[in-house]
């Protein structure tokens, strides 16, 4: 499982100061390093567990915290706080325009699961909310994305509306949701193709589908084994698009998934969604604090 | 041009800039406490000699003495069968499109094997590739039994005396146990089909993956025996730097990059060239 690495190192470095009777200064700092170190090897970006560890120690370190009687739980209490609000506070839910269709826009790096996340968030919709999304193929790069799209479509018995590979992004969303209108679909999902945060004409594209389209969701999809450059990833779509949403995938793998704590920290936009697999059910919601317990075993 | 000194600052901020490349924390510190001692040994001060005593030691860390080569292990009379192995959305299907094109004009003759049966579109997406390139792709049915696919693309690249048959298989991530098995079972049988075969294995990763990357070489070089590595997506901002652990821990060598979505974005591994794009940052800062 996701998470297990990290959660192994920091519980049992959090072992060693939980049932002090007394705790220095020096013994903060020395479960500090161990906690940096425990972080790092998570792929938690190295600014964010520069921060991190700034935080905790200042105020592990606070007088109310070593003078109390139990200073090793109060320690640990301080790092779960901490590791919590970097997770983000309460999860959040899917937006529901007053005026339907809801728009959500997938987007993202190349291969990081738009694509089968679109399939999965309809599934949800639908089996959860009792919806009616259709799917919308705008990736007219990538070779059979649209196919990928239908066969998908096909397997859930949703409609996919495409128009070919000829036809620009921007005017496949603008007839995709005409026609959701006419069809009383209330939401309308649109896979986009992958892309580089850096490559400047395609996050042109996005921004005008965004124009156009006013989407209530912008998700960001984020494969939860990204390493240190998640954050440039995230911080740049961010900057560009205005995220709503991020949804972290393939998190039925055994990375340390430290992407998850970063992202959160360094665009605050919240994590609602987790993928656990290929399959088109393997989605949940993101509960942060029952992540921070389950990576510090309490 | 501004020299700085090469004092704790700068190994502080080398050190953030490899951390930040995914070199991974323990391969960092090593390479700082040898550069420490070799400064000091040959009394550097200037940053513009350091460069070359950087490169030096990441380029040793690298290769180590294991003696693994990155040329691919191509048979004179065919076919040479290439297996792609990786977790999910590595870019697998792409690099072999990339491949195909790369040998098909340097005159060789190219098959394609539909391995990845399981995911929606893959099998057109190779199909995409196989047509862009002018190469034959084997297939089934979606859903049928990645084995007996391999059986058939075998067969068909021995009657056609085809040069090279390159396997595409569906991502797996390495720790579902049952679908590691499967690609035992592949590659079990290209092996009876062609003594020697698979010629090469090649693990893709992408080079946003952080110190997972460290695992799923070790798990599918366990199951596959990985010949070499192909980092793909070098063409963002990821620098993909775990592949220097995987090198110096498991022997595996890089064999080429993938730097782009289109048919010529595929470049053989340039160590010394790829190391010094690690720490070009800290350079760069200097000469400004
Ligand atoms: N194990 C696992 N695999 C996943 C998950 N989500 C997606 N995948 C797989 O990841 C690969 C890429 O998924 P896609 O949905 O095609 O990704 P994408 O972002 O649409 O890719 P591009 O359109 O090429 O940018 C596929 O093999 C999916 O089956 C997940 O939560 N767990
Ligand atoms: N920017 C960039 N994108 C790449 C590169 N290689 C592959 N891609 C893209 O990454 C995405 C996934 O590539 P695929 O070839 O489908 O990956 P895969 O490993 O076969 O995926 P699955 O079969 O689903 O496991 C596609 O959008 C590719 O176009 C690369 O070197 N650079
Ligand atoms: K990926
Ligand atoms: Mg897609
Ligand atoms: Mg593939």
């Amino acid at each position: 499982m996701a998470f297990e690495g990290l959660a192994d190192r920091l519980q049992g470095t959090m072992q060693k100061i939980r049932g002090k009777g007394k705790v220095n200064e020096a013994d903060v700092k020395e479960m500090m390093r161990d906690v940096r170190l425990a972080l790092l090897e998570a792929d938690v970006n190295f600014k964010v567990v520069k921060d991190f560890v700034k935080r905790v120690n200042e105020r592990a370190v606070g007088q109310e915290v070593l003078k109390s009687l139990t200073p090793g739980q109060q320690v640990i209490k301080v790092v779960k706080e901490e590791l919590t609000e970097l997770m983000g506070g309460e999860q959040s839910k899917i937006a529901a325009s007053s005026r339907p269709p809801t728009v959500i826009m997938m987007v993202g790096l190349q291969g990081a699961g738009k694509t089968t996340t679109t399939g999965k968030l309809a599934n949800l919709l639908r089996k959860k909310y009792n919806r009616k999304p259709v799917l919308v193929a705008a990736d007219i790069y990538r070779p059979a994305a649209i196919k990928q799209l239908e066969t998908l479509g096909n397997q859930l018995s949703m409609p996919v509306f495409s128009l070919g590979d000829q036809v620009s992004p921007v005017e496949i969303a603008r007839q995709a949701i005409e026609k959701a209108k006419e069809e009383h679909n209330d939401y309308v999902l649109i896979d986009t193709a992958g892309r580089l945060h850096v490559d400047e004409n395609l996050m042109g594209e996005l921004k005008n589908i965004k124009e156009l389209t006013k989407p209530d969701e912008i998700f960001l999809v984020v494969d939860a084994m990204t390493g240190q450059d998640a954050v440039n990833v995230a911080q740049s779509f961010n900057e560009q698009l205005g995220l709503t949403g991020v949804v972290l995938t393939k998190l039925d793998g055994d990375t340390r998934g430290g992407a998850a704590l970063s992202i959160r920290a360094v665009t605050d936009t919240p994590i609602k969604f987790v993928g656990m697999g290929e399959k088109l059910d393997a989605i949940e919601a993101f509960h942060p604090e029952r992540m921070a317990s389950r990576i510090l075993g309490m | 041009a501004r020299y700085r000194k090469v004092d704790e600052d700068f190994f502080e901020e080398l050190e953030e800039i490899l951390i930040q490349a995914d070199v991974g924390f323990g391969t960092v510190i090593e390479l700082i406490d040898e550069l420490k001692t070799e400064v000091k040994r040959r009394n550097i001060s200037d940053t513009k000699e350091v460069q070359s005593v950087i490169s030096e030691k990441l380029v040793e860390i690298y290769q180590g003495d294991d003696g693994a080569d990155s040329e691919l292990n191509i048979q004179e009379d065919g076919p040479t069968v290439i297996l792609f192995v990786g977790v999910n959305g590595v870019g697998k299907t792409t690099t072999i499109g990339k491949m195909a094109h790369k040998f098909k004009s340097e005159g060789k003759s190219v098959i394609l094997a539909a391995g990845d049966t399981f995911r929606a579109g893959a099998i057109e997406q190779l199909e995409v590739w196989g047509s862009r390139v002018g190469v034959e792709v084997i297939k089934q049915a979606e859903g049928s039994d990645p084995a007996a696919v391999m059986f058939d693309a075998i067969q068909s690249a021995k009657a056609r005396k085809a040069d090279i048959l390159i396997c595409d298989t569906a991502g797996r991530l390495q720790n579902k146990v049952n679908l590691m098995k499967e690609l035992e079972k592949v590659k079990r049988v290209i092996e009876r089909e062609i003594p020697g075969a698979p010629h090469e294995v090649l693990l893709v990763l992408d080079a946003t993956t952080g110190q997972n990357a460290l695992i799923q070489a070790k798990t599918f070089k366990e199951a596959t025996n990985v010949s070499g590595i192909v980092l793909t997506k070098l063409d963002g901002t990821a620098k993909g730097g775990i592949v220097l652990a995987i090198r110096n821990e498991l022997s595996i060598p890089v064999k080429f990059v993938g730097l782009g979505e289109q048919m010529d974005d595929l470049q053989e591994f340039d160590a010394e060239k790829y190391v010094y794009g690690l720490f070009a940052n800290l350079v760069e800062v200097e000469e400004d």
